[in-house]
């Protein structure tokens, strides 16, 4: 009888065992495919999206202001088309859903495809032989911006991406050269036969150009950190050049900027002076510090990106060093991530992630999922970045964007000038900045390829955004 | 009517999980309750719920194709289904009715989603699990009348280990292993017979005797079986042989250290069978990182994730998913399939219906005073909980895959008629303990009378 009682604890033992088994087994399942459904449900190799598709008709996309960016119409034989009413002007924003997908096509693909409404208005529709309405995305763009800086860019090549630093909200990002995305089908083996003007890459997140003088933010940046944010005490006579290690480092034109302090020499983008301060600079903190501002690392965009880089390490030399601080030699930065810091400064410190999808409607309007209270990343401290709207704001009262001095608004910013290739002269005009400097509204971050000079071809641009932003 | 599907549609998913929750959960309430009036209400009310979920899937298909040839199937379903439910209650009143009910509802979902799959092919499972489930009616009789069953433990060896080294000889490699056998013009995958064979041989062995040297002689005969397995590709089965046979040395000697050891080998084993076979390391690649290879190895195993995602808590909707879109889905990933059309809730519904099961093995392998019986029971219970655990955990990334059936539901003609003769064996095996308290009544009473 003993005997028959273990027997039987060994049988319950290995019940219980495989019960136990079982219940994380199916925990597991349920929690897996719970938690990875959006995921998975974006992947090109789920059916899923076909069945929505056969389903659903793709849903509108809306620009802030309620205008149609993206919509499918269906004609009496039940063929769909996707209608761009504004062509060019959104093409890499809001991009295209066949042949691959990109933009807010590709981002909000999964909500596009469902549909939201109730079931009676299925049955309704299913009665009718028709598809239900795909949801729709109303995005953060604003159509008025967008067409100010669509239309400055025409004729160039280059990238503008406009958003309000206190929420991330992208009101515009324009790339150029660009493309009818409702004609995606006829134009794409002349798109994919073009290697050289690269027209499908968004310039806004994916360009990777030399940041010019705009990297001497991280340069004061990093100046302003190891001297506890004194700048009083700096001064340097500038003779139109600076020479250490075997480098010499010209102004720009070759203008002495003669004697200046810390503000002069941000304002009026001094080479001599930035090649002076970055000599005093540790190296290995900078290091760091361009970490933290997400050089070579990964960053919270929207969008496909490409990472930035900075070529600073062991191997590093002096001479290539001093290249870096004025932000010439190997240095690539997107405009995106040139305005993530610059909305960071704007922002006291905190990075509010750029983001373009606002909301998501049903075909009646009803809410479905809303995108606000977006993440938030530090980039700096308070402090750090009210002394860079300081810097920044000098730029415009005495610097090189004094084009954007006006008596309605206040603004800061800094320009760049950007040398490529070989030839000496040929440049990329940035600018990044923002306005009022009180309490900044929207940032702004333009890049023309080989335009000039920033404060001559950039700055303008951001006027008139500006302008039409606090119309 | 278009307007009345989709309300239907829309309904019945959340109608089918609503259903078999609370068959699962009556499932185990039936333990619990020794009231036998109250457990009789129990399954016939299963029963009812069985119907209600087969009827509301086929609704669905017959919207979904408006063809009359699934009424008629629809037809023969329903007749076969009751018709084992009522034959074995009439032919045999002390079977064990949890067992028959949860086979008749895994085999109607089988029948549902097979005929959603493929008509001919649920049509060949039919009709195999029809002669499966008649045979099944004369299991009780052979294992209540023939006291030979634990004699000829050398007649189970000889004949399993001669069944699959004529696979490994001259079966075709399909998929890499050699599984199945054609002979006269009828194909069959005899190692699923031999898992019969093989328990009646352990149960029988250790029946005669757990001194170690019998032990040994015992261990070296599974090992064998084991062996051509492997050497056949076959890894899955020939794990599951593993496995079972480690718990049952377990249960027959009282020692946790022949599973400590039973561990140890089997890590070894799956070690050497990394290295030795390429497919074992194809199918681990595809478990560890599916995605850098979804377009490969890993296509199959992310197919099935992206069902079981689709379908969310309560299915797309029965004949609203693409299951044809997950190679072998019908053997396989039939678990998948269920979930991304049934939902999540279904899925694990069904996996609580087996563990039922499974726990009613155990509990009859638990009252048996005859060791050979318990034995049995005890090696059916693992075998059947194993390879549910390697068919599902395979098909949902939770181990790697090996490529097993889910019992009465997955497509396979010998895997339908070796888990029917399976529950029928255990089924019956309840038959024996009830004799047991019979024939003890009857000697108690007996005893009794003779005082007086």
């Amino acid at each position: 009888m003993k005997k028959t009682n273990q027997f039987k604890r060994q049988i319950m033992g290995v019940t219980w065992f495989f019960v136990a088994l079982f219940i994380v087994m199916a925990g597991y399942i349920v929690v897996y495919a719970l938690v990875n459904e959006q995921e998975m449900a974006e992947n090109t190799f789920n059916d899923i999206q076909i069945i929505l598709m056969e389903q659903n008709t793709r849903g509108t996309i809306y620009a802030s202001d309620g205008e149609v960016l993206a919509q499918t119409k269906t004609d009496a034989n039940g063929s769909e088309s996707r209608i761009y009413p504004y062509e060019n002007t959104f093409a890499h924003a809001v991009g295209f859903a066949t042949h691959g997908r990109m933009g807010i096509e590709a981002i909000a693909n999964y909500y596009l495809i469902q549909s939201s409404i109730s079931l009676s208005e299925r049955a309704g529709n299913a009665t009718n032989g028709v598809k239900n309405p795909g949801d729709s995305i109303h995005a953060t763009l604003r159509v008025d911006l967008q067409e100010i800086a669509h239309t400055a860019l025409a004729g160039y090549r280059g990238a503008v991406i406009v958003t309000e630093p206190q929420t991330g909200k992208i009101l515009a990002m324009v790339s150029r050269p660009d493309f009818a995305p409702g004609q995606i089908a006829a134009i794409w083996s002349g798109l994919l036969a073009d290697t050289e003007s690269s027209v499908l890459l968004n310039r806004v997140t994916q360009g990777l150009y030399p940041p010019g003088s705009t990297f001497k933010i991280m340069t004061a940046l990093q100046y302003l950190r190891e001297n506890n944010l004194d700048i009083e005490s700096y001064h340097f006579n500038c003779r139109g050049y600076f020479s250490a290690f075997g480098e010499r480092i010209n102004c720009f034109a070759g203008i002495a900027h003669g004697n200046e302090d810390f503000s002069f020499s941000f304002a009026k983008s001094c080479n001599s002076s930035f090649a002076n301060i970055g000599i005093s600079l540790d190296q290995d903190q900078f290091a760091i510090t361009l970490n933290e501002l997400m050089f070579g690392v990964g960053q919270p965009s929207p969008l496909v990106y490409n990472r930035s880089s900075v070529e600073l390490n062991d191997e590093t030399t002096d001479a290539e060093l001093l290249q870096i601080m004025i932000g010439q030699g190997r240095t690539l930065v997107t405009p995106q991530h040139l305005h993530m810091i610059t909305s960071a400064i704007a922002n006291d410190g905190v990075l509010a992630e750029p983001y373009l999808l606002e909301e998501v409607r049903n075909v009646n309007g009803e809410i479905v999922r809303s995108f606000g209270n977006n993440d938030t990343l530090r980039l700096m401290s308070i402090s750090e970045a009210e002394s860079m709207r300081q810097l920044m704001a000098e730029v415009v009262l005495m610097g090189t964007a004094t084009r954007l001095r006006n008596s309605s608004y206040t603004a800061a910013g800094k320009t760049g000038s950007a040398e490529f290739g070989a030839a000496k002269g040929e440049s990329h005009a940035w600018f990044t900045g923002f306005a009022p400097v009180e309490n900044p509204q929207i940032a702004v971050t333009i890049i023309i390829e080989g335009a000039g000079t920033g404060g001559d071809y950039a700055v303008p641009i951001a006027a008139r955004l500006f302008e039409q932003y606090f119309k | 009517m278009q307007a009345f599907i989709v309300y239907y549609t829309e309904i019945s998913r959340y109608l089918i999980a609503l259903l078999i929750t609370f068959y699962a959960y009556e499932a185990f309430t039936v333990f619990r309750i020794t009231d036998e009036g109250r457990q009789g209400n129990i399954f016939v009310r299963q029963n009812i719920l069985m119907l209600l979920i087969h009827l509301s899937c086929f609704v669905s298909i017959f919207f979904a194709t408006g063809e009359m040839r699934y009424l008629f199937f629809y037809i023969m379903q329903v007749i076969v289904l009751l018709a084992a439910i009522r034959l074995f209650k009439l032919l045999y009143p002390l079977a064990n009715r949890l067992l028959i009910n949860n086979m008749c509802l895994l085999l109607s979902i089988g029948f549902a989603v097979l005929t959603r799959l493929s008509y001919e092919r649920a049509m060949r499972q039919f009709f195999i699990a029809t002669a499966s489930l008649v045979l099944a009616m004369f299991v009780p009789l052979v294992i209540r009348r023939v006291k030979l069953l634990r004699k000829i433990r050398w007649i189970y060896a000889a004949v399993g280990i001669t069944a699959l080294a004529t696979v490994l000889l001259f079966g075709p490699l399909i998929y890499g292993s050699r599984r199945i056998l054609t002979i006269a013009g009828v194909t069959f995958q005899p190692s699923e017979i031999v898992k019969i064979l093989f328990v009646f041989f352990v149960a029988a062995s250790f029946f005669l005797s757990v001194k170690f040297s019998h032990i040994i002689i015992t261990t070296a005969i599974a090992a064998v079986h084991v062996a051509i397995l492997a050497a056949s590709r076959d890894l899955g089965t020939a794990l599951i042989f593993f496995v079972v046979f480690v718990f049952m040395v377990y249960l027959a000697t009282g020692k946790w250290l022949y599973l400590l050891a039973g561990g140890v080998c089997g890590s070894v084993a799956a070690i050497t069978a990394y290295h030795l076979f390429g497919h074992v390391q194809v199918r681990v690649q595809a478990f560890l990182d599916p995605w850098s290879v979804i377009d490969a190895q890993g296509y199959q195993i992310t197919q099935s994730l992206f069902s079981i995602a689709n379908g969310g808590l309560f299915g797309l909707g029965f004949y609203q998913g693409r299951p044809s879109g997950i190679p072998i889905v019908e053997a396989d990933f039939i678990f998948s399939a269920i979930a991304e059309e049934l939902g999540l809730i279904f899925a694990v519904c069904i996996l609580l219906v087996c563990l039922s099961s499974f726990v009613m093995f155990m509990n009859i392998a638990a009252i048996l005073n005859d060791r050979f019986y318990q034995l049995i029971a005890f090696g059916f219970g693992i075998m059947y909980i194993f390879q549910i655990f390697l068919a599902v955990g395979g098909g949902t990334r939770f181990i790697p895959m090996t490529g097993l059936t889910l019992p009465f539901i997955s497509y396979g003609g010998s895997s339908i008629f070796v888990s029917t003769i399976i529950f029928a064996i255990v089924a019956s095996l309840y038959i024996v303990r009830a004799d047991e308290t019979q024939r003890e009544e009857r000697g108690k009473r007996k005893q009794d009378n003779e005082k007086n």
